[in-house]
């Protein structure tokens, strides 16, 4: 068993709790600083899932044998760590609202149509080489409470495990080109540019397949264990 | 070298994901000291958080094939939220340490940016005097990371988000 630490997260590149552009942070977010943890076998190991108990939907475009209405789309990519090494057979789950920026969930009241052939949640488990793919609808932007004619860019939420609990990660994938993006609190709540921009599929007409449907690259990367290389890569020259 | 991934918020909609048979860590078979652990999340107005995701992880007893050692749990209206797991024993920690038998927990929610990591203790346990974790926190703020028995096999851990009982939230 790994028993070294994850490392910390590079500066700037989380966003900060408070963060009062995203009000519902306001009462949220704790005020006291967080207690220093030295990870432990509590934090360097975490959860496995089997896939015969937790069976993979990775085209979730088709309920019943039955299309969801929306343009059908390829996301693809890989999970990897800040070595650059493939994360494998690690389970990510997904879920999304419909073309027309709804949620199958009952406290979604947004005046858009419900698609009863979408649920907008799929499973799906990284190969041997980190890799995973999943089939679905690009989802449509909706509106929100946080200020006035408020609209979330169009997004699907990510949440993976990796190998500790201390690198659970959930996190969104945007769409490139969203106009909505530079208007979006949640998404600009990252502090660093480049972090932000990680978060935004890469459109890839390599995974894109004829007459059937478009593609999206999202590399995800989770936390790397042991020391920062920065030194190591600094005495080298590589940055 | 590639820079791990921003965290986003859970938002309102993850209840598109929960299944509440994973609240329960012993539902494919697992044997030993039963218990229920439960707690209620609240804002830093003394509101309840009712769209939490509350997720538990032990490395004691060992994950196995009828022990999943990981549970997710939503919060209701009130607040609350509930796991049917086995009691944590006590698991090494760094260098020649033992740390007190604890969950880890996980809160995930709209309004968080990335989840809150705490742990959950538990009251009358020999070794808290000693755990390495609980030693180094202030007496003042200690308590808020130890369950108090509500009944036989039942804790309770009251977490505050904000607030004058603030829960202390760790830098995991």
């Amino acid at each position: 068993m790994d028993d070294k630490p994850f490392r910390p997260n590079v500066t700037g590149t989380q966003a900060p709790y408070d963060s009062p552009s995203y009000r519902s942070t306001g009462l949220r977010h704790p005020t006291q600083p967080l207690a220093p943890l030295p990870h432990t076998i509590t934090e360097t190991t975490g959860p496995r899932f089997s896939q015969s108990r937790f069976p993979a939907t990775i085209d979730i475009s088709v309920v019943g044998g039955r299309a969801a209405v929306g343009e059908r789309i390829i996301v693809e990519g890989r999970v990897l760590d800040e070595d650059g090494r493939p994360v494998p057979h690690t389970m990510i789950e997904l879920w999304q609202a419909n073309a027309a920026g709804r949620y199958a969930h009952p406290s979604d009241r947004h005046d858009a149509p419900l698609d009863g052939n979408f649920r907008g949640t799929g499973r799906a488990f990284t190969d041997a080489d980190g890799k995973y793919r999943f089939v679905t609808i690009k989802p449509g932007a909706y509106p929100w409470g946080n200020h006035f004619n408020a609209w979330r860019p169009n997004h699907i939420h990510y949440s993976l495990f990796g190998p500790g609990f201390a690198t659970r990660l959930i996190t969104q994938m945007y769409f490139p080109g969203d106009p909505l993006l530079p208007l979006d609190p949640i998404f600009n709540c990252v502090p660093d540019a480049g972090a932000r921009e990680r978060l935004i599929g890469v459109f890839d007409i390599g995974i894109a397949k004829p007459d059937w449907a478009l593609g999206y690259r999202f590399d995800i990367v989770l936390r790397g264990r042991g020391a920062t290389p920065v030194q190591a890569a600094d005495e080298h020259g590589e940055h | 070298m590639p820079v791990a991934t921003a965290h986003q918020t859970i938002g309102p909609y993850w209840h598109l994901l929960e299944d509440a048979s994973w609240a329960d860590l012993t539902r494919f078979g697992a044997e030993g000291e039963r218990i229920v652990v439960g707690g209620r999340i609240t804002d830093g107005a003394g509101a309840p958080v009712g769209d939490a995701c509350v997720e538990i992880w032990q490395s004691d007893p060992p994950a196995s094939d009828v022990f999943t050692g990981f549970g997710r749990a939503a919060t209701d209206a009130d607040g609350m939220f509930a796991f049917t797991t086995l009691k944590p024993g006590a698991v090494r920690g760094r260098g020649n340490a033992v740390q007190a038998p604890h969950l880890a927990v996980a809160i995930f929610a709209r309004g968080l940016l990335r989840h809150l990591a705490t742990r959950l203790y538990f009251a009358g346990e020999p070794l808290n005097e000693s755990d390495p974790l609980l030693s180094s926190i202030g007496d003042e703020r200690r308590g808020t990371l130890i369950a108090r028995p509500e009944g036989p096999g039942v804790w309770h851990l009251d977490i505050r988000l904000q607030g004058a009982a603030e829960t202390v939230f760790l830098d995991v």
